[in-house]
């Protein structure tokens, strides 16, 4: 453990320096292989809805003697017909969803399972959706998503500066694309607890994201006056000054959520607290990996295009180029770079190594 | 905002901060007991009951949903649900505008008929009286069952006779009247009881209604209101008919979902299609009539969005699993925070711990004032925020390491270190709240939950980490425990790797 402690101090200092920044085009190309796989499961799979969006009933009563078997003949003997699908939860429970019913036919379901299975009525717990409600929560969730988008836009374009709220809303809508192929990919159920999940996600992606820009800015407030470091390598710092941080940070905020994905997958066998926890903890993982890869590199790429970052990046060039290799260099940690000796030691001596 | 490299001027003051959290943890916790509030209010998810969202559409092609017709709505449906007599029953519009949807909440078991209950259209009609009398059973005042009125069935005779309008079941409209037959109603106070006419007059044919001061009879409210053409001829020959009848064959009762709202006498024949109601109305009184002929104007329909009926066992199935889902998430961060940050886990599981007294006495307090109400959602949102919660106390800690990087001693590197990480940390909560919110004002049902107890988690968050967190640190700063760098403290030099010549370290 102490020797994470002590790396944080040498990320600090730049003396340990992982070239994040400088390799975007590598994250770029990861980033780009998930994206176009999430493309092609939502082209070839499309999501698992559930009921509460295409319209339809479940009922989940407690039994402990009656096989999927038997229940699917009590209810196909109502005559309601449609599609049914019937999983046993856990040891003590049956599940059973159909398409969408009238009350009528909701009623013969409940008389069927309450005169087969000897459970009163008040013990069935029933979810009826309507045929158009899912269109309605689909189009709230749209219409949330971009009021979201617009407001974060503007808040962190007026708290830092426009290209950082570009560079963090690209990662976010990175992090639900991806969450969402994840989704279709595997086949996990869409129901409205996962899409509390997944717009909890813009949120925290964006507050990891945040943090980290902050930082940045700080590094980058007199970038232009001194001439030491591009625009990328200070904010390759400020991403490795934050790494410990952004590692710490998800680590505790997936506890929580795993502890919540392992109590509502394994003892409830089902429903929001699984769904959520699961959305969740996939897209907090996608998140923390765009705040630390993607997010900086994107807003690197943008500020070096300035006329003002081009000219620096000439004078930085200028001056040297130990500093250069430390960024350029692909090894992903390397011990005493030239940057320490910019900071602390003598000018002017390039060659000389880190002093330890 | 912040200017970093200035030398911070030390005005900590963490006793007095400390103070303040005492008060505001005592007179909360004053509040809760002030108001009775002695245990969190449960939603339905986790106590048992059935909850009907309802999605109001025009009942009639060219009609439009008005935000007035949904309120009028709820409390056309509030009316039938309480006529239930369940308490703690409830019935709310969610969204905004036109854009509402109604949701009714049912606790225990007794929500099954709740279902059929709700979803009816309630139709505004016009029918003449045939009788009326005090709003209890003729074995009470036998005054009404005296006189059988010739014309009606036997069924409607005796229903009257037996018609008590002082229980609750009496005012449960349903919606179901039948238009063309005669049926028996009581007031919306209780007091009256009427045989009923068919109806003559539909609310859809009334295009205006308005309350206003009738400025001719002196300041008296009434309420005036326009028929479209339909509408006005069949008026103009209902008011014909019985202006000159007997009472009180002479009225003519609003009937509003099986209700009788208002049973004005007609005082002359009304053939221009506009008609004024005058009386003893207050203001409220008759505008709240008004707003009943606008609403039969555009009656709604409703389309049942989603029916969730959950038993007591489920619910107290998902509260357990939700708490210890909860207890176990704050027992593993506190575990991690002690293996990394050693000493200042303290910090960490006291900050916690104080937020979370805090969060339960706003739950607490909330619930008894706002009618705020925790559901399985809003437990994910809290727990959820315990990760936000403690990214604040992260970020913090990597500050005041940095500074002792940059070589400060530990007492000037917590206040140093606070003004960096406070800038973070307000930005970073302030895009967690700005989520919170939206989701909370677009989203229905089960978001708004979720989406309320995360923007609640958060604002604690902030809270606690300006009164409680910062103060503590500061104070804890001043200890020889953590100001020498001990190796359990957290904030040892070689925890923040860095070499002074004073201590030795292996690089």
């Amino acid at each position: 453990m102490s020797s994470i402690k002590g790396l944080g101090g040498r990320l600090y200092t730049g003396e340990t320096s992982v070239n994040i920044v400088g390799n975007a085009k590598r994250w770029y190309i990861v980033s780009a292989l998930f994206t176009l796989l999430s493309i092609g499961a939502l082209a070839v799979q499309g999501l698992h809805l559930g009921i509460e969006f295409k319209g339809g009933s479940a009922y989940t009563f407690p039994t402990t003697t009656a096989t999927v078997e038997q229940a699917r003949a009590a209810v196909e003997s109502t005559g309601i017909g449609g599609e049914l699908i019937i999983q046993k939860i856990g040891t003590d429970k049956i599940r059973v969803q159909t398409g969408s019913l009238t009350t009528a036919q909701s009623d013969s379901v409940e008389a069927a399972i309450t005169s087969n299975f000897g459970v009163v009525a008040a013990d069935i717990d029933t979810q009826l959706i309507g045929p158009s409600w899912g269109k309605e929560i689909t189009k709230k969730a749209l219409y949330g998503l971009l009021a979201f988008i617009i407001v974060i836009l503007l808040f962190l374009a007026m708290t830092f500066e426009p290209k950082m709220a570009i560079a963090a809303l690209v990662a976010v809508l990175h992090d639900v694309f991806i969450t969402v192929g994840i989704y279709a990919l595997i086949g996990f159920d869409v129901t409205p607890a996962t899409v509390i999940g997944f717009l909890t996600i813009l949120g925290y992606s964006l507050y990891d994201t945040v943090v980290i820009f902050d930082k940045v800015r700080e590094n980058t407030r007199s970038i232009t006056s001194t001439s030491k470091q591009t625009f990328t390598q200070a904010t390759n710092l400020a991403v490795n000054q934050t790494i410990v941080r952004s590692i710490n940070t998800t680590v505790i905020a997936l506890l929580p959520v795993a502890a919540i994905l392992f109590i509502g997958g394994g003892l409830l066998g089902a429903g929001t607290l699984k769904d959520i926890s699961l959305a969740l903890f996939i897209g907090m993982l996608v998140g923390s990996y765009s705040s630390v890869f993607i997010a900086p590199a994107v807003l690197a790429q943008l500020r070096e295009k300035e006329p003002a970052m081009i000219a620096l990046a000439k004078r930085v060039q200028a001056r040297g180029t130990a500093a250069v290799t430390a960024t350029t260099t692909a090894s992903s940690v390397q011990g005493g770079s030239a940057v320490v000796n910019d900071r602390r030691g003598p000018r002017n001596q390039p060659k000389r190594k880190g002093r330890k | 905002m912040s200017t970093p490299n200035k030398v911070v001027k030390s005005s900590a003051r963490p006793g007095r901060a400390l103070a303040i959290l005492t008060l505001i943890l005592i007179s909360l916790g004053a509040t809760a007991f002030i108001t009775d509030a002695t245990s969190v209010r449960l939603g339905l998810d986790l106590r048992g009951g059935t909850s009907v969202t309802l999605q109001p559409r025009a009942s009639t092609a060219g009609n439009e949903v008005t935000s007035e017709a949904i309120d009028q709505a709820v409390e056309i449906i509030r009316q039938r649900v309480n006529s239930l007599g369940v308490a703690e029953s409830e019935v709310t519009a969610q969204g905004s505008g036109t854009n509402r949807q109604i949701v009714i909440s049912v606790p225990g078991e007794n929500g099954r008929r709740v279902v059929d209950l709700v979803g009816q259209t309630a139709e505004l009609r016009f029918r003449q009286v045939l009788a009326s009398g005090l709003g209890v059973p003729a074995s009470v005042d036998s005054s009404t069952a005296a006189t059988p009125v010739a014309g009606v069935s036997e069924a409607v005779n005796q229903s009257f006779a037996n018609l008590d309008c002082t229980t609750a079941a009496s005012l449960q409209g349903t919606g179901t009247d039948d238009p063309a037959a005669a049926i028996t109603a009581c007031s919306k106070d209780g007091g009256t009881k009427y045989i009923l006419a068919p109806a003559e007059v539909l609310g859809r044919q009334i295009s205006e209604a308005s309350a206003g001061i009738d400025t001719q009879a002196g300041s008296a409210w009434s309420v005036s209101l326009t028929f479209n053409n339909e509408g006005t001829s069949a008026f103009g020959a209902l008011t014909a008919r019985v202006t000159s009848l007997p009472e009180p064959t002479n009225q003519v009762a609003i009937v509003l979902d099986g209700i009788v709202q208002s049973s004005p006498r007609i005082t002359e024949a009304i053939p221009s299609g506009t008609a004024q109601i005058t009386g003893s109305f207050t203001q409220i009184e008759a505008q709240d009539l008004a707003n009943v002929l606008k609403y039969g104007a555009l009656p709604l329909a409703f389309d049942r969005g989603e029916v969730q009926q959950v038993s007591p066992t489920l619910g107290s199935e998902q509260l357990t699993a939700g708490l210890l889902a909860g207890a176990i998430g704050l027992f593993l961060v506190t575990i991690y925070s002690f293996f990394y940050y050693r000493g200042l886990g303290i910090v960490v599981t006291g900050s916690l711990a104080v937020a979370a007294v805090m969060i339960y006495l706003l739950a607490l307090v909330l619930g008894e004032t706002i009618g705020f109400t925790l559901t399985l959602a809003g437990i994910a949102g809290i727990i959820v925020a315990i990760g936000i919660t403690a990214d604040s106390f992260v970020v913090y800690f990597e500050r005041i390491r940095d500074e002792i990087r940059e070589g400060r001693s530990l007492r000037s590197a917590v206040e140093s270190g606070w003004v960096k990480a406070r800038h973070t940390i307000l930005v970073a909560d302030a895009v967690s709240i700005i989520a919170a919110v939206l989701l909370y004002f677009f989203a229905v049902g089960s978001v708004r939950g979720f989406a309320f107890a995360l923007g609640l988690t958060t604002l604690v968050d902030l809270f606690v980490v300006y009164i409680f967190t910062k103060p503590l640190m500061t104070i804890m700063a001043r200890l020889k425990f953590f100001n020498s760098g001990h190796r359990f403290s957290g904030l040892s030099d070689k925890s923040s790797g860095v070499t002074r010549t004073t201590s030795s370290v292996e690089a």
